[in-house]
């Protein structure tokens, strides 16, 4: 079971006035009674779970900052949560923090389709702002599976991509500009609406930062007209490797699919029962989507019929109409509600170089053998971003552990052939002390000076990405504050 | 999503049934984005992810129900958005069901709270009464400022201003088909809309009398029981739901049907759930045959296929089609109302976020004015966006709800249905071609 540092007792013990002082600053969106903290013990890693000393729920970024001064004054740790989508325990708090959360900080501040750009408030979701401007013909391209649900600061903290950023790239790619509130409630801008800003790339350094530098409470963000059509396949193959092997000759050829996305037999298997999207029952299948205009997309399913035909596939189905298209897609989206019914999931988040997937299919196969646990691979395979999904049974005791140590296994092995522990979900609580495993001290004392730059002391989302006696001097050294063990 | 229950806590079938429901969650926040309160409030406690969470915890420590608890359950519409939304199928209609049941067992309301919800119970579910209470309030809105508490207030704004007779089509009795007999289906008339509207019933009789249907209307029908489920009270919706199980069956004495009929879509979604709520009773195979028989009249008709169209009046008018809960999320009916209308020669349009509820639900805008009303506003503003000379909907709270924030004119989809086929002009259209 993972590790959570101690709470810092001078905090509990400051609890009233601390939530008092909450109070003051924003009038009606604290949340302190144990029975309502309870439920924002945990986001979509429901393993990990601890209720926080308080939650604020601000609608405004003057508000954020009051907070977050406030917090830092009383030396008061923070967790920013956005939908509480995160599948690695991003938004998992501390039993001494105070939650801020984005989910009211939904409003859509500015839409220039002649700069092809969108302001929002970060606690927006992802899909809520290519709704935004879809009358407009314009769409936002990263696109999580969570994409319904996550915020845009999530999103933002974490770097996600999606099945389509293949072509456009993850969050970094697709943001323009933040608006940010440091850990003493400082509030700065980075970044600018080209894209460009003077002096160091801080808005890179900040996407993917896990909201451990500051909480971004608005976000500037490319939009893209949407293409004029698009055409997924379905391709078919007999084994998981010969699928691998197929999506990295389709890259190597040159051609540009929106998307490839992997799925194999248990995940096929587990989704035609629930969802009865008419998959053909094979050890692996591709939906590779392609998109332009209608010209453009025969040309680019013609090559990649081509080949798919050296790999032998069982089948290749392309969509000959709206209708078959989303039923393409149907099985793919309803891939992860279809995985619960199978049992409890951890869901992985490795990357790995193209060309390693069959290799690495063939050894989580092993693993999943060794461990007597089953594996169902469902993962953005353009990208080589996979998501193994671990099936276990979370009211077994002993179970989560196997999966937890059968996952860790998988992730070195991302590690080992050249790959890293996390392509979207970000490090969060999950991959946290694996992060030995990917890089040196040097390297992570390195990052860890950067945060030292944002929050020198460490009161924002400290649990996370660093292992705790790594990061524990620092988190130790907050004035005021009771050692912990680690 | 782990659950934590003693093996004495799983031999209880309610208990063993919510704990299945909770292990098929993953806690993915999906149903967040799709849910009413949660659009309006910001909050994960009114979120459907976060009443799960707080049932699970309620239920898994058998402790009575708190204060807090009951808040953020009885913010629930039961609207079912988040069962349309949930990737992974969790039955959250069950799930809140059991929690209503828990909390009205355990948790003591304040007497406020009790005598309000007494008399609900006593007056709507009986069309006498309910004309009584109805002319009442109506006498009673000049001094509505004087009540001391808003959902007194939200009663006496929600009567209409004016009262239909009684239509004696809603006594028990049998309508032969128009032409060549196709189908024998009883017709399950309501309770509180035979008080607040008698054209919805006699347009679907008519209307199903020319698509060929025998139509039955059961002897002295009472109330489905739906009422008092949504507000935890099990044993007293059972007794209704008992007799209502008793009086459509009744219908089958003199030949088999062919389908129940219902054109109040919060009335279906309980009606067609009758065979888990009776799984473990005496009348298990009745209520399964109920269920099963059990269509909504826009579903019915889709399959049978409509009278042919009669007039040329209203054709090609604007209608905004809005989607209630109960048809599109509870009974899963989203394509039928619109494609009968279209057939019918109506232009259909639909709202922007047509998923989100109107804030009706049952009594929830009697017993949550300030959240019903937000609902109202938001859903009037986007219905008005669409230039409708015309609203239409399934299921009457909707329409009430609706119809006292607009003043474009609201009818049910059968009204509209009946007046292309043949029926008269719906009250209250104006000018419309």
């Amino acid at each position: 079971m993972m590790q959570m540092p101690e709470p810092d007792a001078s905090v509990l013990s400051r609890r009233e006035a601390i939530v008092a002082a909450l109070r003051d600053a924003v009038p009606g969106a604290v949340i302190d009674d144990p029975a309502e903290t309870r439920v924002y013990e945990c986001d979509a890693l429901s393993a990990y779970r601890c209720a926080p000393l308080a939650v604020v729920l601000p609608r405004t970024t003057d508000e954020v900052s009051r907070l977050m001064s406030l917090c830092h004054q009383h030396g008061v740790p923070v967790v920013p949560r956005g939908a509480g989508t995160s599948l690695a325990g991003g938004s998992m708090p501390t039993a001494d923090a105070v939650v801020i959360g984005l989910a009211r900080m939904t409003e859509v501040l500015e839409i220039a389709p002649g700069d092809r750009l969108i302001r929002v408030q970060s606690g927006r979701t992802n899909l809520s702002v290519s709704g935004a401007v879809d009358g407009q013909g314009f769409f936002y391209a990263p696109d999580p599976s969570s994409q319904l649900a996550c915020a845009i600061g999530g999103n933002i903290g974490m770097n996600s991509g999606g099945a389509h950023c293949l072509k456009y790239g993850v969050t970094t790619n697709n943001l323009l500009a933040v608006t940010m509130v440091l850990m003493d409630g400082t509030v700065v801008e980075l970044g600018g609406p080209m894209g460009e800003a003077g002096g160091l790339d801080l808005l890179g350094v900040v996407c993917g930062s896990e909201g451990q530098l500051g909480i971004v409470t608005e976000a500037t963000l490319r939009i893209l007209p949407k293409p004029p059509g698009a055409r997924p396949v379905l391709i078919a193959f007999d084994s998981s490797e010969t699928a691998g092997a197929c999506v990295a000759a389709i890259i190597r050829a040159g051609v540009l699919p929106v998307a490839i996305e992997f799925m194999d037999r248990p995940c096929i298997r587990a989704t035609e029962a629930h969802a009865h999207a008419g998959y053909p029952d094979c050890a692996a299948l591709l939906i590779v989507e392609v998109e332009g205009t209608a010209p453009e997309i025969d040309e680019q399913l013609a090559l990649i019929r081509d080949i798919a035909q050296g790999f032998d596939p069982v089948e290749f189905r392309e969509s000959g109409s709206e209708d078959e298209s989303r039923r393409i897609w149907l099985g793919r989206k309803s891939a992860f509600g279809a995985m619960g019914q199978l049992g409890d999931y951890i869901c992985l988040d490795g990357t790995i170089p193209v060309s390693a997937l069959p290799r690495v299919l063939a050894r989580i196969e092993e693993l999943s053998q060794d461990y007597g646990l089953s594996v169902a691979n469902v993962f953005h395979a353009g990208d080589g971003n996979m998501h193994p999904l671990i099936i276990h049974d979370a009211n077994t005791p002993g179970d989560l552990d196997r999966a937890e140590a059968l996952g860790a296994d998988i992730l070195r092995l991302c590690v080992e052939v050249g790959g890293c522990l996390t392509g979207e979900h970000g490090v969060g609580i999950e991959k946290r002390d694996l992060m030995t495993a990917q890089y040196t001290p040097a390297d992570l004392e390195a990052q860890m000076r950067v945060k030292d730059v944002f929050d020198p002391r460490w009161l924002l989302n400290a649990a996370k990405v660093f292992p705790l006696d790594v990061s524990a001097s620092r988190r130790n050294a907050r004035p005021n504050r009771g050692r912990d063990a680690a | 999503m782990q659950t934590n229950f003693t093996p004495e806590q799983l031999k209880d079938p309610a208990t063993a049934r919510s704990n299945q429901i909770l292990r098929t969650c993953v806690h993915c926040g999906f149903c967040t984005a799709t849910c009413p309160t949660y659009q309006v409030l910001g909050d994960e406690l009114d979120s459907p992810r976060g009443r799960i969470y707080l049932i699970k915890d309620m239920l898994e420590a058998g402790r009575p129900a708190d204060e807090k608890t009951v808040k953020h359950i009885d913010r629930c519409l039961s609207c079912l958005a988040c069962m349309t939304t949930c990737p992974s199928g969790v039955h959250y209609m069950h799930l809140v069901d059991h929690a209503r049941a828990h909390i009205e067992a355990t948790y003591r309301r304040p007497w406020r709270d009790r005598a309000l919800r007494w008399l609900l119970k006593q007056v709507i579910p009986h069309p006498g009464r309910f004309r009584l209470a109805l002319a009442g309030a109506k006498l009673a809105r000049p001094f509505a400022r004087l009540m001391p508490d808003a959902r007194l207030r939200a009663m006496l704004a929600m009567a209409p201003k004016t009262i239909p007779p009684v239509s004696r089509n809603d006594d028990g009795q049998t309508f032969p088909a128009i032409g060549e007999r196709r189908a024998r289906v009883a017709l399950m008339i309501g309770c509180a809309q035979r008080a607040l509207n008698t054209e919805i019933n006699d347009a679907t009789i008519r209307l199903l009398r020319r698509a060929g249907c025998e139509v039955v209307i059961p002897e002295k029908f009472g109330c489905c029981g739906a009422l008092t489920l949504h507000m935890g009270q099990q044993d007293d919706a059972k007794t209704r739901a008992r007799d209502s199980i008793a009086r459509l069956l009744a219908a089958e004495r003199d030949g088999a049907l062919d389908a129940i009929i219902i054109n109040t879509s919060g009335c279906g979604t309980t009606v067609k759930d009758y065979g888990h709520l009776f799984e473990n009773d005496d009348i298990a195979a009745e209520a399964a045959r109920v269920s099963g028989l059990t269509r909504d009249v826009t579903e019915f008709l889709e399959g049978l296929g409509l009278p042919d169209r009669a007039r040329t009046e209203g054709q090609g008018a604007r209608v905004a089609y809005h989607s209630a809960c109960s048809l599109q999320h509870g009974q899963q009916i989203k394509s039928a109302p619109g494609t009968l209308l279209t057939r019918a020669g109506f232009r259909i349009v639909e709202p922007a976020d047509p998923h989100l509820c109107c804030g009706s639900a049952g009594t929830y805008n009697l017993l949550q004015p300030e959240l019903s009303s937000e609902l109202k506003r938001r859903k009037v503003a986007t219905l008005e966006a669409t230039s409708p000379q015309i609203i239409a909907a399934g299921n009457i709270g909707c329409m009430m709800q609706i119809g006292g924030a607009t003043d474009v004119p609201v009818v049910h989809t059968v009204q509209l249905l009946d007046w292309a086929t043949g029926g008269p002009r719906p009250d209250g259209l104006g000018a419309i071609a």
